[in-house]
């Protein structure tokens, strides 16, 4: 700009510039890849997994007799009966004892296929045999064969047939741990905050409370798992791979993190606050109960929901207390054996039929749905109710 | 009586006894009141002191007993210790209503009362970081004393011979923990140097380039990834990332194992960043602007400012986020169990099939092996160091940053 | 009337002398301001003003708080461009072109127009690499020895030399507040601008600092142009050559230092000068 400045100046300055406009790229491309992966994870996850959500199902007459019921697999034809799923005929008489009028008649009904089939339709393998082939190409054109959702995925339990194989056990079991983790790690979580932010004198023992508990945070998962074999599973004698003792071990886990952010909740409220009520005449405790927590809440129950959202997706702790067992029926109680949504994954990863491999990643959406819904409400919650001072 | 008939008893027996105590403590208190007398407290508060001290010796008498039982020693039977307690709360009750009248502070003993409810609350912490400690050591102890410490940090061989009676000794086992510690290493290893650029780099971008609009977006985006359970990333990395990397290897002429240590090691980079990202966004934020007004007001570009002033004088930050990075890696248990190998393989080839601290402490809890076998103990052992070398790791970096943050504030 | 100027003296105001608006030029003109306007939002901070800055001169800004003075300074060298929402009008010229002109380099333009901020601001480095930070990324020196030689130079220049000159790898953030603000002037002429800015460069300083601050003033003017923004209208009389005195946005009158102090024509500045507000 100024007729001062040598030539040789402004060409550093073109330099500095293409230094600058390099150094940005490089920034840019840091988050644009780590938003690629994102976007390629979720892609592969959908590709992998949306065809778990539909069956073959086929259409075929079922002849309930005294016969068939002891025979099952005569109640259909028998050019038909290989392509149906053993879970269906598994499941006759139990049928015919629900619904006694069906004895003595023949039903044309929509029958769920074998994985066999439903993973050939599906484009991922050929281990049909050419006999059966043949049937299910007539049954094709005769238009006897069709995708329907599948419903099992949602209420029926584990189970060694894939196209059974439900999530049904792993809901009841998550519902029931995190229960156990609320009723444990939400009291003591807030009280214990409530504690270190209102009460406690600022001495070291208060600042050891405060070390220790930002270092629990910081603890490796696994660890949690080898406290909870050793301590509640040997030690108190919770039974193994029962929701009780999986919600113990995940609500020690959970408790440092609502400890954390409801002591954030707790200091974001202004000390004017808890003068002014302490100057008409509040006792401290009267003070935090009556106006600093409910002023807080909102924060408080924001963390409790991301910390309740992290422990549904925790999985290495229950593999050591042994959560990563067969379950197909789901537990009744706290203390029969169950599993969670996240090891019901693991363990679907590593069967060997095909067909779990989809059933996995469609589990692994629903987990994710499940998750973003949480975090989703805590983030409303969070910028609906909480005030900014 | 089994436990859980026990606990509904008691607790069944309580809480209506619990009522009643506090209606026949805010009684008195109204009587008092309807005198004319003047009460210290509100009548419901007499209610509630009570109830209280009611219900505290019950309570003590039950936690004494349970814990007497598991420690087992002798303990009169279930019936007999529920009555006493029940016994012991019904004489409670009567002795606090008897020290009912308006001059008592109930008011003040309330709040005592709940001050130290909620001490003894936060002393759970504290048993937790114990209990992981003593439950950890007193099983790494006993392993120990199997086999040597020296062994077990120098040895190069894995092998322990599989035992399936308790007593029965594996005498060719060996515990040299070298080739899983190079396993974690190295997956670790790989990781951050996908962690670290990509996440002070974005933080970068997200805190000086970019504008309030794509901050706003990306940064919650970025902490999806946070959020995604690793027993996913796990699948993900064993069933796409795996035979990618295997696919490409073979593209350069190379062979990769199915199991190979790269593919975890990329994914579990990709789940650090964030961490890696907010944290360093936090600290650069805290730079001050005066510093960078300085550095433009000389003429510098955007980019001289961020790499000479702002990232130096943001280092110690991002150092103690990078250790917190590691100390997650280290510890990550479900995505290595899912994608890389089970068997110890001392390597400096990332191609290979390798295993790691955290694969061998599952493996080694989870298989058929009897408690007490070293196979079983070794685990303890395993997690005994990986306690000790995150705790470490956070320490460090707790103490960075708070020195970094007295600096700058 | 009678009005008691700062100097301890009485003396009559005199009638508005018959001449033009400015003050006869003696030297160049260095910068030039032309109906500058600035918005922050919706709010506009300045209003249209203008003003010529003299070239070896010291130029003084004065006004109460809010009025206007800091936005006009930044304005000097482009600073407030880094504000977010803000929009500029008018001319700024420095030696006769535009700084505003969409060619102009901004980069370019600060290693000509130098700035001292408010509160000392050294970088977390050393005293030296404090100072040969920005020659470097200019590429105004290659070799070692000629940065010696310009830090020397420089710290000699703002009077910091003999204090520092054997610890030149201390940190710049253990020195006093006055000699981390000489630090700053030595690092901000380390580039050798020809205009150097100053934001109540002494108002952080402690009295003893801010006269060997002022001192420093006097001598730089030598060499350079200065444009300081104050709040002591004593400072303002005791160093600068010019003085504006800015209200609400707007230069209320702008003479030499002498005429302003003594004989001011607007009575708001009389009444700013005296003391009835501030």
């Amino acid at each position: 700009m100024n007729s001062q400045v040598s030539l040789s100046a402004s060409r550093r300055l073109k330099r500095r510039y293409r230094a600058e406009k390099r150094f940005k790229a490089y920034c840019i491309g840091a988050l644009l890849l780590a938003l690629a992966f994102l976007v390629l994870f979720f892609s592969d996850m959908i590709r992998q997994g949306h065809s778990a959500f539909v069956q073959t199902e086929i259409q075929a007459e079922v002849t309930y007799n005294k016969d068939t019921v002891k025979f099952t697999q005569e109640s259909v034809d028998e050019d038909i009966a290989p392509l149906i799923s053993r879970a269906v005929f598994r499941a006759i008489p139990r049928r015919v004892e629900n619904n006694p009028g069906l004895m003595g008649t023949t039903q044309t009904v929509w029958l769920v296929a074998n994985s066999d089939v439903d993973q050939y339709r599906k484009g991922h393998n050929d281990r049909l045999g050419s006999q059966d082939l043949a049937t299910l190409k007539r049954l094709q054109a005769n238009g006897d064969v069709a995708y329907g959702f599948n419903d099992g995925l949602f209420f029926s339990g584990d189970s060694k047939i894939p196209s059974n194989a439900g999530l049904w056990s792993a809901f009841v079991g998550t519902f029931y741990v995190m229960l156990v983790v609320l009723a444990i790690s939400f009291p003591i979580g807030v009280a214990t905050a409530i504690y270190l932010e209102e009460f406690a004198p600022d001495n070291r023992f208060t600042q050891a409370i405060e070390i220790n508990i930002n270092n629990l945070a910081a603890v490796p998962s696994i660890l949690f798992g080898l406290l909870g074999l050793a301590i509640f599973i040997n030690f108190f004698g919770v039974p193994r791979s029962s929701a009780m003792a999986g919600g113990l071990t995940l609500s020690l886990m959970t408790l440092p993190v609502i400890i954390i952010s409801t002591r954030a909740a707790l200091r974001a409220v202004p000390q004017s606050i808890r003068q002014g009520a302490q100057a008409v005449g509040a006792s401290r405790w009267q003070a935090v109960r009556d106006h600093v927590l409910p002023l807080s809440l909102p924060g408080i129950l924001t963390g409790t929901i991301i910390g309740v959202a992290q422990a549904m997706g925790e999985t290495a702790p229950l593999l050591l207390i042994g959560m990563i067992a067969y379950i197909p029926e789901a537990p009744t109680s706290m203390t029969d054996a169950a599993t969670v949504l996240p090891a019901q994954i693991f363990t679907w990863a590593g069967m060997p039929e095909r067909a779990y491999v989809s059933l996995t990643a469609a589990a692994i959406l629903v987990l994710l749905s499940m998750l973003i819904l949480l975090n989703a409400t805590a983030v409303v919650l969070r910028n609906r109710f909480e005030r900014r001072w | 009586m089994d436990t859980s008939q026990t606990l509904l008893l008691f607790f069944g027996g309580l809480v209506p006894m619990a009522a009643v105590a506090f209606v026949l403590g805010r009684r008195k208190a109204l009587v008092a009141d309807s005198r004319g007398q003047r009460l210290h407290s509100l009548p419901a508060q007499y209610g509630v002191y009570v109830a209280t001290w009611m219900a505290l010796p019950a309570i003590a008498i039950g936690v004494v007993a349970a814990g007497a039982a598991l420690l087992g020693l002798r303990v009169p039977p279930a019936p007999l210790v529920l009555s006493f307690a029940l016994l012991g709360a019904a004489v409670a009750c009567v002795l606090a209503l008897r020290r009912v009248e308006p001059s008592l502070r109930a008011r003040n003993a309330i709040e005592r009362f709940v001050y130290w409810s909620l001490f003894i609350a936060s002393l759970i912490s504290i048993f937790t970081t114990f209990g992981i400690i003593l439950s950890i050591l007193f099983e790494a102890l006993k392993f120990f004393d199997k086999v040597s410490v020296w062994e077990f940090v120098t040895g190069t061989q894995w092998s322990p011979v599989a035992t399936f009676r308790p007593g029965q000794e594996a005498a060719d086992s060996q515990f040299g923990s070298v080739p899983l510690f190079a396993g974690t290493f190295m997956i670790t290893g790989i990781a951050m140097l996908v962690a670290i650029p990509v996440g002070v780099l974005s933080a970068v971008y997200m805190s000086e380039y970019a504008s309030y609009r794509v901050r706003t977006i990306a940064k919650p985006l970025l902490e999806i990834l946070a959020g995604i359970p690793t027993v996913v990333y796990g699948f993900f990395a064993a069933i796409t990332i795996s035979p990618l990397v295997v696919e490409v290897a073979s593209v350069f002429g190379l062979h990769a194992s199915y199991t190979n240590a790269l593919a975890p090691g990329l994914v579990m980079g990709i789940m650090i960043i964030p961490f890696i990202s907010s944290l360093s966004d936090d600290v650069i934020n805290s730079i001050p602007d005066s510093l960078r007004e300085g550095a433009y007001a000389l003429g510098a570009t955007q980019s001289e400012t961020i790499k000479q002033i702002v990232l130096p004088a943001a280092f110690p930050g991002i150092m103690a986020a990078s250790l917190l990075g590691i100390s997650r890696a280290l510890g990550e248990t479900m995505i290595v169990v899912m994608a890389a190998g089970l068997r110890p393989n001392l390597t400096w080839n990332p191609l290979e099939d390798m295993t790691t601290v955290t694969v061998r402490i599952v493996d080694g809890l989870t298989g058929d092996q009897s408690f007490d076998s070293p196979e079983t103990l070794a685990a303890f052992a395993l997690g005994l160091v990986l306690f000790g070398v995150t705790l470490t790791l956070n320490l460090i970096s707790i103490i960075v940053i708070r020195k970094f943050r007295q600096s700058y504030e | 009337m009678r009005t008691r100027n700062l100097t301890g003296n009485t003396a009559a105001v005199m009638p508005p002398p018959p001449t033009t608006e400015r003050p006869r030029v003696k030297r160049n003109t260095k910068m030039d301001v032309c109906g500058l306007s600035v918005w922050y939002g919706d709010k506009q901070a300045l209003h249209s003003v203008s003003m010529d800055i003299t070239e070896n001169e010291v130029t003084a800004l004065i006004g109460p708080s809010g009025c206007g003075k800091s936005t006009f300074l930044r304005c000097l060298n482009r600073m407030n461009d880094l504000v977010q929402g803000v929009r500029i009008e008018g001319e700024v010229e420095f030696d006769h072109e535009n700084i505003y002109a969409p060619e102009v380099d901004v980069v370019e333009l600060r290693s000509h127009i130098g700035m001292v901020f408010q509160k000392p601001n050294p970088f977390p480095k050393s005293i030296y690499d404090n100072i040969a930070y920005a020659p470097r990324i200019l590429g105004q020196v290659r070799k070692r020895t000629e940065m010696d030689d310009l830090v020397e130079r420089s710290l000699k220049r703002a009077g910091l030399w003999d204090e520092v000159r054997d610890r030149l790898d201390a940190p710049g953030l253990s020195l006093s507040g006055g000699q981390q603000q000489r630090l700053c002037i030595a690092r901000a002429i380390a580039v050798n601008p020809s205009v150097l800015l100053m934001d109540e460069p002494c108002s952080a300083l402690d009295p003893v600092a801010t006269a060997t601050v002022e001192q420093l003033i006097d001598e730089l003017k030598e060499n350079y142009t200065i444009v300081i923004v104050t709040h002591n209208l004593q400072q303002a009389a005791r160093v600068a050559g010019y003085t504006a005195f800015f209200h609400l946005g707007e230069i209320i009158e702008f003479a030499d230092t002498d005429s302003l102090f003594t004989h001011p024509r607007e009575k708001k500045t009389e009444d700013y000068i005296t003391g009835r507000y501030g």
